[in-house]
């Protein structure tokens, strides 16, 4: 029997940080991933820190993890570019909307800018004309998540974490996992598995949404932030069947990253001419310079969405010592740091740093 | 734009033209797709100086005849059930088929060593190519070294272009190359063929169990440590065209969802006597079912090209003179074998993927090619791994996989112009 302070199944971002922030407190931890680390939404994801203002937990636990990253601003392997986000306004009717954006983020203690038109094509000017000005959040950043997944596997494991490399939790005992080769790991246990949630805890409810990513051959210059449309809530929080949103991230590379697509019930992890041809069309919409850049490659991969789009993050409801980081959707990247500290502080019985009740499991029950 | 065909070819090598050409026979309307401006594939590639081969002039010539769509410039990216995106200079076309003959050929294998980033070292085929294409090669010293026949047809292309050929280097020791030798008198028009090579590089020496160790030169090549049973010595050079042969191009049908068989070191496309793959309606011919020459592959695109028009009666007569070259690629295949000190040549600050700059150390404790793409970006750049990815397998890391859109880089404007996935029941099915 191998006990442990804490079994963290799955090594994505947010598994990653949850063992690195247990490790770092003393714990003894045992890190259980079947596949690559960081290979899940970790692997697909544009590693966009940002700050989404429209549900006020969601803004809570992204400014609490922004602030936590700012520790890897200058780590090699986080490849952090503090390139700001940029959000341009179609017309009269989503500018009208900034002035409150801005004061919820300056509220939460963000730094944001109202620009407009003349100011918008100065910081972008391949911007299609036309434009209603928009909102710069300067602050902002982009990471490369993979190797920062990995990074922090390694540093858990540098304190002390032992990782189950190639192996599977089959299996929740109570205070016990079993992994898929037999062995049987004892301790608390925290799943965080993304999107093979159910596999394991079945009774919260996720689904994986679907996304289309293409990046391009190198431009320097062409794009200077990461530009998306204000409209982009809209897409990311609503629960259409299908949307895309315009989305773009200037790489460290010159590359040029292009989103994005959102798609339910769809199982197949290829990838769809007609979604990237609706992507596609909606970044030319918005940056028709795009058009005659050549793409090297384009990848799918699947967010976990839970029903109201926050976070599982707590104790699994009727079960000792059974808990659950889970279902960040799009934002995992941003919020996993502060989702990890907020798992420990839970954990070690410390006041959280935030309110904890808006991610409990226990809504998902009730 | 969509454009119709019974059989659609893609690629114009000696595969692709015999199949055009046999398709067409049988009244097929039949389009023949190539990234080149030009007929010819890799081995017929039209010279400045001497223009076309003979051979390919004649292929042509039998292709002018018949009613088929030449369709140059032509850059695959896509690919949806019945239907292919390519990308032209101008623009994106859809181009839809009734079957389809893949003959994508092959590309050079390259293997790192230290200094094999250079400005002056190619591949050995990359030279012949380049100097065919006008790239000034006259009164260049410039060494040719890696593996196979493919050696003496650069090294006398280099030296008809006024390069100074300083010696071939072929790994393979002299006794497989004259094990190999003494089999040939099988295949009377191969030994015609490495007669009049010989001729036109008479005076260049032909050095076996020999390679290429390292180059050396600070901002540009300037000289190779060659290595054969007597030791490693360092000659001064321009240029050197290194090669270990062929990796058969199946990215193309690797996504048209075609099996491929991998218990070699490189994927090579399934397919049956017949030459059909796994998916009905699409066939293969040539370098891309295993590296077998160009006799194979001309043979192979006939057989290929008649069943795809529903003419197996006279797909039928060729397989036995199919068989005879396959048999011939296979003598190849084993005399020339890779020495295993090539796959040690690489050190740790060697640089493996090229695009992205990942050294071979960065990817050791990785046994699985997408763990090491995700942690180093090795393989992620515009060759999307072609180079790196066949090295890798070469060294005995991971092979490549995993092959998605664009097939090559694109335009974005041509990804985003055609919807793929409409199924297209329009077109007869000619082969069943």
């Amino acid at each position: 029997m191998n006990g442990y302070d804490l079994i963290v199944v799955g090594a994505g971002i947010v598994g990653a940080s949850c063992a690195d922030e247990a490790a770092a407190a003393g714990l003894r931890v045992a890190i259980v991933e079947p596949g690559p680390i960081g290979g899940g939404a970790t692997a697909c994801a544009m590693g966009h820190l940002v700050a989404m203002d429209d549900d006020p937990a969601e803004l809570a636990l992204a400014r609490h993890s922004l602030h936590r990253w700012e520790e890897f601003a200058d780590l090699a392997e986080a490849e952090f570019s503090r390139c700001g986000t940029l959000w341009v306004a179609r017309n009269e009717a989503e500018a009208a909307g900034i002035a409150q954006r801005v004061a919820r983020l300056e509220a939460s203690g963000g730094e944001a800018h109202a620009v407009d038109a003349q100011a918008l094509y100065r910081l972008e000017p391949a911007l299609a004309p036309g434009l209603c000005g928009g909102m710069l959040v300067p602050r902002e950043a982009v990471v490369y998540p993979p190797r920062m997944a990995l990074h922090l596997v390694r540093r858990a494991r540098q304190r002390g974490a032992v990782l189950y490399a190639g192996r599977a939790a089959r299996r929740l005992g109570r205070a016990a996992v079993t992994l898929d080769d037999g062995t049987v790991l004892a301790g608390p246990t925290l799943v965080a598995t993304g999107c093979a949630l159910p596999e394991l805890l079945p009774q919260l409810p996720l689904r994986p949404r679907k996304g289309h990513l293409l990046i391009t051959d190198r431009y320097p210059g062409l794009l200077h932030h990461q530009v998306l449309e204000l409209g982009y809530a809209d897409s990311a929080h609503g629960h259409a069947g299908s949307s895309v949103a315009f989305n773009v991230q200037p790489r460290p590379t010159g590359q040029i990253l292009i989103g994005s697509s959102r798609e339910f019930d769809v199982a197949d992890p290829s990838v769809s001419a007609p979604m990237l041809q609706r992507m596609l069309q909606r970044a030319f919409d918005f940056m028709p310079a795009l058009r005659g850049l050549r793409a090297i490659r384009a990848w799918t991969g699947f967010r976990p969405a839970t029903p109201d789009g926050r976070p599982y993050l707590g104790a699994v409801p009727g079960r000792a010592d059974l808990w659950v980081a889970a279902g960040h959707e799009g934002l995992g990247v941003t919020t996993a740091l502060g989702s990890a500290q907020l798992m420990l502080d839970l954990l070690l019985g410390r006041t959280p740093a935030i309110d904890p009740a808006p991610y409990a499991p226990a809504r998902a029950l009730a | 734009m969509t454009e119709r065909y019974d059989v659609l070819v893609v690629g114009a090598g000696p595969a692709g033209l015999a199949a055009a050409q046999a398709a067409a026979s049988h009244g097929a309307r039949v389009g023949l797709l190539d990234a080149q401006a030009r007929h010819g594939g890799q081995v017929w590639r039209h010279d400045v100086r001497r223009g076309a081969p003979r051979a390919a002039r004649k292929a042509l010539d039998a292709l002018a005849r018949r009613r088929v769509e030449w369709l140059p410039q032509h850059q695959i990216v896509a690919a949806g059930r019945r239907t292919l995106l390519a990308e032209t200079p101008q623009t994106a076309v859809r181009l839809v088929f009734g079957a389809l003959v893949l003959a994508t050929g092959a590309r050079e294998l390259l293997l790192p060593f230290p200094g094999w980033t250079l400005p002056g070292v190619t591949g050995a085929g990359g030279l012949q190519a380049l100097a065919k294409q006008g790239w000034p090669v006259a009164g260049k010293r410039v060494a040719v070294a890696g593996s196979g026949p493919l050696l003496l047809a650069a090294a006398a292309t280099l030296r008809r272009h006024g390069a100074h050929v300083l010696g071939i280097h072929e790994q393979a020791p002299a006794t497989a190359v004259s094990a190999f030798a003494r089999q040939l008198w099988r295949w009377p028009a191969r030994v015609a063929q490495a007669a009049a090579l010989r001729a036109t590089l008479a005076g260049v020496p032909y050095r076996f169990g020999s390679f290429v160790r390292a180059a050396h030169g600070i901002d540009a090549l300037e000289g190779i440590d060659i290595e054969d049973a007597h030791g490693s010595r360092r000659i001064a050079c321009d240029m050197l065209a290194v090669g270990y042969g062929l990796v058969p191009n199946v990215e193309l049908a690797a996504l048209l969802g075609c099996a491929t068989d991998d218990a070699g070191t490189h994927p090579r496309v399934q397919v049956d006597r017949m030459l059909r793959t796994s998916v009905a309606n699409i066939y293969a011919a040539g370098e891309l079912c295993g590296v077998g020459g160009l006799a194979a592959a001309r043979i192979e695109g006939a057989i290929a090209g008649h069943v795809a028009a529903g003419a197996i009666a006279a797909a039928t007569d060729l397989l036995p003179a199919r068989e005879r070259e396959r048999r011939f690629a296979r003598l190849l295949a084993r005399h020339f074998a890779l020495d295993a000190r090539l796959r040690a040549l690489a050190d740790g600050d060697t640089v493996v993927c090229r695009c992205e700059d990942v050294a071979l150390a960065a990817l050791d404790g990785f046994d699985d090619a997408r763990a090491a793409k995700l942690a180093t970006r090795c393989g992620m750049g515009a060759c999307q791994g072609r180079v790196c990815g066949s090295a890798l397998a070469e060294l005995g890391r991971f092979p490549r996989g995993g092959f998605r859109p664009p097939l090559f880089p694109a335009r974005l404007a041509s990804l985003a112009a055609a919807d793929l996935s409409l199924p297209d029941s329009s077109i007869p099915d000619l082969s069943t």
